[in-house]
């Protein structure tokens, strides 16, 4: 079976700007690929090219095998493309801006007619179906936006951080959509600046940064490559500490370490059920007193930080990485 | 593949544009009702402020500066409605929609002709209105209904090749102040040096082998030709190989500007 998409040593330059610097990736069908990058990253270069919309100056794009610059009618056959901003009429109906897509998409008019007032409802869309698209808020136009990208069933569908800007209901609504979407077989690239919604829904993750993809894998591969869990305590007496790292050493996976304060001592894990009671067994054996105890896992957020150095949107999400940071 | 097959989604996807640009005046009643008073105005101050003037200089046209007036204005008119497609487009351009578009397995074209068809049943009306407003005034068709016909006819295809003019315009600079800016930059030198107002003899004879010879002047006296049955010396194939040539060149460089892919 051919990948969903396909990206090979693609370059892109706009001017002197170096959009896209060799990047290579591919996704299976029936997947949901994340693309995660900080603003600039080369994040929607990559979706226009994939959907036809820009040439690469160097390398090679395919969707579904077909070559997306010398076949691109026919890649057009098979996707469907909901970009940054909705890209919606606003003067029409809600019903008509998804009619009109369906007869661009080649659908009869018959079917175009169904199918619409099959998403609208889908969509719960189907009351404002017959108001002019201006008088819809953000979220209901972004919800139009990807009922128009749904019309011609795609194979393949691009979502261009399809969540941004929206409020948190409409963003869980729009994540149960894409997973629906996907049980149904349709492949997915998303490209995203949360952390959490890569988190939450794709089976692989590419972190692009300047036009390169500086990491790839799976949600847990990439914290894996941080080093794994961590189980972190607070002392209450600085006098302690040489007793406490004693008391833990045997269930570290690694050297234990402390933050500059002497109190916040973090220690590295692999078995973290196993080793949370050890420790909190041998702290309490060694009558040693601590205010916190607790165990954290590192967020995408920190495989994000540490890969690229810029911070993201989520980065106050997650207190402790502060202090787990100094302690290494 | 028969023609007909080739060319039916094509001129679906055409069709479904143009109504989709149609769609926007039934919305918005009060761009139509605009775009309509505009040109009422332009006929209502050339007739009354030039008219006394003038009058005499075009008395061959029946003796009412109306009759050799009409005709130029509506030429006038369709042109100005030309711009509007360019400034349509620009608008699409700049938003998400034209993104849509692209990557729909759509005809190319079907973008850039659904909107000129657009324009042009928009020019039909303001056209329509123009000649009642006319008549109210004084005009009359003085070479029968036939003829009157093909003056409507001329003056709306010019408009439609007009417009195809002013996409490339809007293609090219994809903002609409500058579309509107540009349009009008290139419509005034050609609508004032020509015969829309004044008869060509009266204007300098440096300027005069331009005026002549330039497309406008050429529709114009066609379209005079048909509305009062003047002497066309030529002007109605001048006016439709013009056309012609114009639209040869300019539905291929619209497609082209629309096809160029560049953030």
């Amino acid at each position: 079976m051919s990948n969903a998409f396909e990206a090979k040593g693609v370059v892109k330059h706009f001017g002197k700007v170096t959009a896209l610097d060799g990047l290579s990736l591919k996704a299976e069908q029936g997947t949901v690929f994340g693309l995660l990058g900080p603003n600039g990253a080369g994040k929607t270069t990559l979706v226009r090219m994939l959907s036809t919309l820009l040439v690469p100056d160097k390398g090679t794009v395919k969707v579904l095998g077909i070559d997306a610059v010398r076949n691109s009618q026919r890649v057009r056959e098979v996707i469907g493309l909901a970009g940054q901003y909705a890209a919606v009429d606003e003067f029409q109906t809600g019903y008509e801006n998804i009619y009109m897509t369906g007869r661009l998409y080649r659908l009869s008019a018959q079917e175009a007619k169904r199918r619409a007032q099959e998403l609208l409802e889908r969509f719960e869309l189907t009351e404002a179906a017959n108001r002019p698209v201006r008088t819809y808020s953000g979220g209901m136009q972004r919800r139009l936006d990807l009922c128009a990208s749904l019309i011609g069933r795609p194979k393949i569908l691009f979502l261009d951080e399809p969540t941004n800007g929206l409020d948190p209901k409409t963003r869980i609504d729009l994540w149960n959509i894409i997973r629906e979407l996907v049980s149904e077989g349709t492949s997915i690239l998303l490209t995203t600046q949360y952390l959490e919604e890569a988190d939450e829904l794709a089976n692989r993750i590419a972190v692009i940064d300047q036009g390169k993809v500086i990491a790839e894998g799976t949600s847990i591969q990439l914290k894996a490559q941080l080093g794994g869990d961590m189980v972190e305590f607070v002392l209450e007496k600085d006098a302690d500490r040489p007793a406490a790292l004693r008391a833990v050493r045997r269930f570290a996976s690694k050297q234990p370490a402390f933050d500059e304060t002497g109190l916040t001592i973090s220690v590295p894990v692999t078995n973290h059920a196993k080793s949370l009671a050890g420790i909190a067994g041998a702290l309490d054996r060694s009558r040693i007193r601590v205010s916190s105890f607790s165990l954290h896992q590192p967020s995408l957020d920190d495989v994000f930080l540490s890969l690229t150095g810029a911070a993201t949107k989520d980065t106050n999400q997650n207190p402790q990485r502060e202090t787990s940071h100094a302690a290494r | 593949m028969l023609l007909a097959e080739q060319l039916h989604w094509p001129i679906v996807d055409t069709w479904t544009i143009t109504r989709r640009n149609l769609l926007r005046y039934v919305r918005l009643p009060r761009l139509l009702v605009f775009s309509s008073i505009q040109p009422v105005m332009f006929l209502l101050l050339f007739n009354y402020v030039f008219g006394g003037a003038l009058g005499a200089s075009t008395a061959a046209a029946g003796g009412q500066y109306i009759n050799y007036l009409l005709p130029g204005i509506l030429i006038q008119i369709v042109m100005f409605g030309g711009v509007q497609t360019g400034i349509g487009l620009a608008e699409d351009m700049g938003k998400g929609i034209i993104d849509r578009f692209r990557s729909l397995p759509m005809s190319r074209l079907a973008v850039i002709a659904g909107r000129t068809l657009a324009d042009v049943l928009r020019n039909v009306v303001v056209v329509g209105i123009l000649l009642i407003v006319g008549t109210l005034l004084g005009f009359h068709f003085q070479a029968g209904f036939g003829n009157a016909l093909a003056m409507v006819g001329i003056a709306v295809l010019f408009g439609f090749t007009l417009s195809w003019v002013f996409a490339c315009i809007g293609l090219a600079v994809r903002d609409t102040e500058t579309a509107q800016l540009a349009g009008f930059l290139f419509i005034f030198p050609l609508v004032f040096a020509s015969s829309v107002f004044v008869p060509v003899q009266t204007m300098p004879t440096w300027l005069q082998p331009f005026v002549k010879n330039q497309p406008i002047t050429q529709v114009v006296n066609a379209a005079r030709h048909f509305a009062l049955g003047t002497p066309a010396n030529g002007a109605v194939w001048k006016a439709l190989l013009w056309c012609f040539v114009i639209l040869a060149a300019c539905m291929p460089i619209a497609l082209w500007l629309y096809k160029r892919r560049t953030a």
